[in-house]
């Protein structure tokens, strides 16, 4: 996997409320150029939203985001989001485009390329994920796997400095599950800046340089794999890892 | 009476073929032209209308939303015959005022797309509510604006879905259009129903209102066949074979989407 211009991301302090449910409390991550921050912690603890928060998707009602340092709030936010990659756990392909379209459209809208220009970027692009054959069907016809690496394919057209998963292998068939961390674990591999939002504790363990636990809107845990799945200090980390492992 | 004689008596009321033959050329030559104007000219203003209506409904300005709900409950509340009336009495002088022209067709036009706004409108903002929110999410993620986002890709995709309700709107379309009669057209102006409508008064004979129905069945009922083919293809898709995925097929099963 080729190597990729990476940027550091921290967020801030960051708060956000949806009516009175405090989704967020005061969130800090912070993730070194060219390494994978995977997150983890029950349904609902705010896993997903802070990414949205952090590509600004959702506006954070506090706290701040930086891109290499500095602030990007006050950034035009769709300039932001052409820098960070984002790949979902229901993958959201565009099912009335082919798949090379799929990867080409925002190539050739976001950065002004030809058509041609832009076909070719993303036929290189799908070759990197193993899916060149599949350039010209459509998402429909492809298992969850194969979408799930077409969008992985869109995302890293746009050539984001951070990627961000929100649970990118959950939606999938058991034994689809390994070709698409094989890829995140080439990414990574390759010097890309993640944020893995998962339930794959293996992923977590063995890819991740840092893992966060949250729960209830707080980072209850943060450090190396080592030392959260093996020496947990916090009660509710001890408990959610007995759960899930 | 004997049924003979019923039956003779529906004949001749109903299958004049001389009456019904003395106006096919008129309604090919001046009937048929004008409803198709009519139709089309007032389901393209309706539609872009339509889409307009469809957009205010769905944004976050709650003024817009609010306009283009008190419009759709009204247009579509009122009986068509009564919205054409009112619109084409009452705007008449001031169009004539204005312009000059004594000719209602303009107005006839007006009152038909105003009135197929309102219903194309609510299949439109039917159909882009229907999308996945995923797709809106995924499209802004790749760092497009809201309207771009919109535009080339949760659009596209609602219309796509409502293009069965949209022709069937159309085909109600090509009905309605016949009860622009009550404007009072000029002999040029008029379409199949009124053409069939002054054959009939004129000869006393009801035939030529069969020569309008045959004419409206020849366009409704292509575009009702239309309808249940797109439906069909929109239902199951270009035929195309799935393939196992690659990655499963190593561990000996066929991948299922």
């Amino acid at each position: 996997m080729s190597e990729f211009v990476s940027g550091t991301l921290t967020a801030k302090n960051i708060h956000l409320s949806f009516g009175s449910n405090r989704v967020l409390r005061g969130i800090d991550l912070h993730v070194e150029k060219g390494t994978t921050a995977s997150v983890i912690g029950p349904s609902g603890s705010g896993k997903s939203t802070l990414l949205r928060v952090m590509n600004r998707l959702i506006e954070p009602e506090q706290g701040d985001i930086l891109l290499d340092g500095r602030s990007v709030l006050k950034d035009n936010p769709d300039e932001l989001r052409r820098r960070i990659g984002m790949v979902f756990q229901q993958f959201n392909l565009f099912p009335h485009k082919t798949v090379a379209e799929n990867v080409s459209l925002a190539l050739r809208k976001l950065r002004g390329m030809s058509k041609e220009q832009a076909r070719e970027d993303a036929l290189a692009q799908l070759d990197l994920v193993g899916l060149k054959h599949k350039a010209d069907a459509r998402p429909a016809n492809l298992s969850g796997g194969q979408q799930q690496r077409v969008a992985i394919a869109r995302a890293l057209a746009m050539k984001p400095e951070v990627m961000f998963f929100d649970e990118a292998t959950s939606a999938l068939d058991p034994e689809l599950v390994k070709g698409v961390l094989a890829l995140m674990t080439d990414l990574a591999k390759g010097g890309m800046t993640m944020v893995v939002v998962t339930h794959e504790m293996g992923f977590s363990r063995n890819v991740s340089d840092t893992v966060t636990f949250m729960d209830g809107g707080v980072v209850v845990e943060t450090g190396s794999p080592e030392q959260l799945f093996t020496e947990p200090r916090t009660e509710r980390l001890k408990g959610f890892l007995s759960d899930v492992l | 009476m004997d049924l003979q004689e019923i039956l003779k008596q529906l004949g001749e009321t109903f299958l004049d073929w001389k009456a019904i033959g003395e106006v096919i050329p008129k309604m090919f030559a001046v009937g048929l032209p004008n409803t198709l104007v009519l139709a089309i000219a007032s389901g393209v203003i309706g539609t872009v209308l339509g889409m307009v209506l469809a957009l205010m409904g769905i944004s976050r300005n709650p003024v817009a939303r609010w306009i283009a709900r008190v419009y759709t409950d009204i247009l579509r509340g009122l009986p068509p015959v009564l919205t054409i009336l009112v619109i084409g009495l009452g705007f008449g002088p001031i169009i004539r005022q204005l312009s000059g022209s004594t000719s209602p067709y303009p107005l006839a036009v007006a009152a038909l797309s105003l009135m197929s706004a309102a219903y194309i409108g609510e299949i439109f903002r039917s159909g882009i509510q229907s999308v996945d929110k995923g797709q809106l999410e995924a499209t802004r993620a790749l760092g497009f604006g809201y309207g771009p986002a919109m535009r080339l890709v949760v659009v596209p995709q609602g219309v796509r879905r409502v293009l069965p309700a949209l022709v069937n709107q159309f085909i109600a379309l090509i009905k309605e259009s016949s009860l622009v009669f009550v404007l009072g057209l000029l002999a040029s102006e008029r379409e199949i129903f009124q053409i069939g409508k002054d054959a009939a008064s004129t000869s006393g004979n009801l035939s030529p209102y069969v020569a309008a129905a045959i004419f409206y069945l020849a366009l409704t009922i292509p575009l009702t066949h239309f309808v249940n083919w797109i439906d069909r293809r929109l239902r199951t898709g270009r035929p195309e074979k799935k393939e196992p995925d690659e990655a499963a097929a190593v561990v000996g099963k066929g991948a299922q989407a």
